[in-house]
């Protein structure tokens, strides 16, 4: 438990690793150098760049380091990746995504549709967050440019089968991209023996300082790129490279190999310790996405009758950060988009509650979250014109507006 | 994370007068569940003085939403129903310090649990004639519905339109996008592609919505950095013909906040008239600018700067 409180909010953001850190601050102010010079400063950051791209060439199980291409994140290298591949297709004029899928690639597609006469297959998912897999076949046809779709969700942590759709995709022609900003570090992955054609991350999920990412691009893919100017990335990627971001993000992926057993073992009990416990001790709730095939670290909980935000603030009271899928934490007037899409009813979707774990929880947290979590549940619902005093929902039908 | 008042957050963290009330004799019950409010006001409301003697709420909601329900109760305890009729959803957000624009729908949440509250014990029907929308102008808190209302009602066709009628989109510009996407919705539906109709701006028949005089408002707005350098440097420019004329010239320096330094060059350096030149050039810029600056030579710009 860290002095501000308990940290249960990885997939927003994690924590930069000390050792990461450490990794980076030389490249700040000893080895400052511009990588492109041709003199000693540059040289000794080259190297250590080039030493970055083969730590995250191993974490994603690359065939080559050059297929990493530096990015600033994961919306840099969704839109990269989109755009790159509508370009090098210009006569396909489809694209198939999900409609769970993060903002960064579903507000381009919607763009891409609206403004240029793309069209986009949105496929849907069922009640537990699987990806209907008959529309997935049906939409798929040699218009299709591109296929995006998420390795694991957000806000559920659930996984789709990246593998099979990739193939499903290959099979039309289409190139695979896959945004697995959650996914990396807690799922071992193989690319080299993989369909997938292009894969996003992001340092930030990882232990990595934020404005930091990177792009699979496998090798022999026509790619064009988005950012044009220098020769940096073997042109993939101009812009001088950010240099401590990118070490670190090379020190993050080495750290990351290294816990993925404790990520995929101690984390994921913790998660289900946790999740247990709170199913237990507090009534109407429950689990969404599918618990049977998710991210280790992932839990999120919709509790009825009350709404998110005021369970997110008297979580932070209690110093615990979580994060909700209700409208209010976001500014819109709508619950989540992926709770709406899996049809989780409105009383439950702006109940909807994510903790996510990281390598650096402990049990001891864990404790405490599950002696802190059913009193403001309980609070909240003594507030709620739904809940009667007897415990159980109560008819309420207000006048909607 | 919202920046909510200390008030905001004490009616939130110590709410007053939740919970159910039994003998109340006047309850309102108004929500919109897709924006993840409902609100239960229950009133004890003396029949004879029409005094609400006791007010208490059930809320399903946000932190803001429960906070206005604490406010809003504590607000009409002991005022007569005609007295509480006249509590408008600003007040309850200006009893809480303000509330963030996204939020402002709380307020007006706890508005209409009271008037529904208080027809409930009139014996009267309440309609519910409110909607709203995404909020789409985060400066002036006006959402999507409310311009479709007023894109439809005054055939709007352009953003500036929109503008003028609604404010949106007036302050920041970031959601010039979603403004024309609203538009562009409401045009297709209605198809009213179409040229215009002339609209009298008298005649606008939403009160909530009053057309802006179109300069007037965009007038006032603060310069930027660099839209107050290009109009210094314009005014300038227009100022060296006259100088030159003299075989002079002008040339601008420097710009530090109200503090504009220029050199006078040519026939103006140690010219006698050269104080008479900075004066002419200060009074331009002043003219130009709408703001009271000072002319100064160059010789005077801090060493170092």
């Amino acid at each position: 438990m860290t002095a501000q409180g308990i940290y249960l909010d990885n997939n927003a953001t994690t924590r930069v690793d000390p050792e990461v850190l450490a990794e980076m601050l030389p490249l700040f102010t000893e080895q400052f150098g511009n990588p492109s010079s041709m003199h000693g400063f540059g040289a000794a950051v080259g190297g250590k760049i080039e030493w970055a791209r083969k730590q995250v060439q191993a974490l994603l199980g690359a065939a080559h380091d050059s297929e990493i291409v530096f990015t600033s994140g994961g919306t840099e290298s969704d839109n990269t990746a989109i755009l790159s591949v509508l370009e090098a297709y210009p006569k396909k004029k489809s694209i198939v995504t999900s409609v769970v899928e993060h903002p960064a690639v579903l507000a381009l597609c919607d763009y891409l549709e609206k403004k240029r006469g793309y069209t986009v297959h949105r496929i849907g998912v069922d009640n537990r967050g699987n990806l209907d897999l008959d529309a997935y076949k049906a939409a798929l046809s040699p218009d299709v440019a591109i296929v995006s779709i998420m390795w694991a969700n957000n806000e559920t942590g659930t996984i789709f089968p990246i593998e099979e759709l990739a193939q499903l995709a290959k099979a039309v022609g289409a190139v695979f991209h896959t945004d697995a900003v959650q996914a990396v570090g807690k799922i071992p992955m193989t690319l080299a023996n993989s369909a997938v054609d292009m894969l996003s991350l992001s340092g930030h999920k990882l232990h990595a300082p934020k404005g930091i990412g990177a792009l699979y691009v496998k090798r022999g893919l026509r790619f064009r790129p988005m950012l044009r100017g220098g020769h940096q990335e073997r042109s993939r990627r101009a812009g001088t490279e950010n240099a401590p971001g990118i070490v670190g993000l090379g020190a993050a992926a080495q750290l990351a190999l290294l816990h993925m057993t404790d990520e995929n073992t101690r984390v994921k009990a913790l998660r289900d310790k946790l999740e247990q416990a709170i199913l237990a001790a507090v009534p109407n709730c429950f689990v969404t996405g599918n618990p049977a095939n998710r991210l280790p670290n992932t839990c999120n909980v919709a509790f009825e009758y009350i709404e998110g935000e005021a369970i997110l603030l008297l979580l932070n009271e209690a110093g615990i950060a979580a994060s909700s899928g209700s409208a209010c934490t976001s500014g819109s007037l709508e619950p989540s988009h992926v709770m709406r899409a899996m049809g989780v009813p409105y009383t439950a979707a702006h109940g909807a509650t994510r903790f996510s774990l990281s390598r650096e929880t402990t049990e001891e947290e864990i404790d405490r979250v599950i002696a802190v979590v059913p009193g403001i549940i309980a609070k909240l619902r003594s507030l709620s014109p739904y809940w009667s005093q007897a415990g159980a929902p109560k008819e309420f039908a207000p006048v909607y507006s | 994370m919202w920046n909510y008042t200390d008030k905001v957050k004490e009616h939130f963290f110590n709410p007053k007068n939740a919970g159910a009330l039994d003998e109340a004799n006047a309850v309102g019950e108004v929500g919109s569940i897709t924006c993840g409010d409902a609100l239960k006001l229950m009133m004890k409301v003396n029949p004879d003085s029409q005094v609400i003697e006791d007010a208490k709420f059930q809320t399903f909601g946000c932190g803001s939403a429960i906070a206005s329900s604490s406010a809003l109760t504590e607000m009409i305890i002991g005022k007569t129903v005609d007295e509480a009729l006249a509590v408008t959803n600003r007040d309850i957000a200006e009893y809480l310090g303000g509330l963030p624009p996204e939020k402002m729908h709380c307020s007006v949440m706890g508005a209409e649990a009271l008037r529904a509250a208080i027809a409930n014990f009139k014996g009267e029907e309440w309609v519910d004639d409110h909607e709203e929308g995404e909020l789409v102008c985060k400066c002036f808190g006006i959402d999507a519905a409310m311009i479709e209302r007023a894109v439809t009602v005054n055939s709007l066709t352009t953003l500036e339109e929109v503008t003028h009628y609604t404010k949106a989109g007036g302050s920041c510009q970031t959601c010039h996008e979603k403004i024309e996407e609203v538009l562009e919705a409401v045009l297709a539906k209605t198809g009213a592609l179409a040229p215009p109709k002339p609209h009298a701006p008298g005649t606008v028949g939403l009160d909530a919505i009053k057309p802006l005089a179109p300069k007037a408002e965009a007038a006032p707005a603060k310069l930027t950095n660099v839209q107050r350098m290009q109009k210094i440097m314009v005014a300038i420019e227009e100022l060296r013909p006259q100088i030159q004329r003299d075989g002079g010239d002008v040339e601008l320096v420097d710009i530090d906040g109200k503090d504009i330094y220029v050199r006078l060059t040519g026939a103006c350096s140690g010219c006698s008239q050269s104080a008479g030149t900075m004066m002419g050039v200060q009074a331009k810029l002043v003219e130009a600018l709408g703001e009271f600056v000072r002319v100064k030579p160059a010789s005077l710009l801090p060493v170092g700067a």
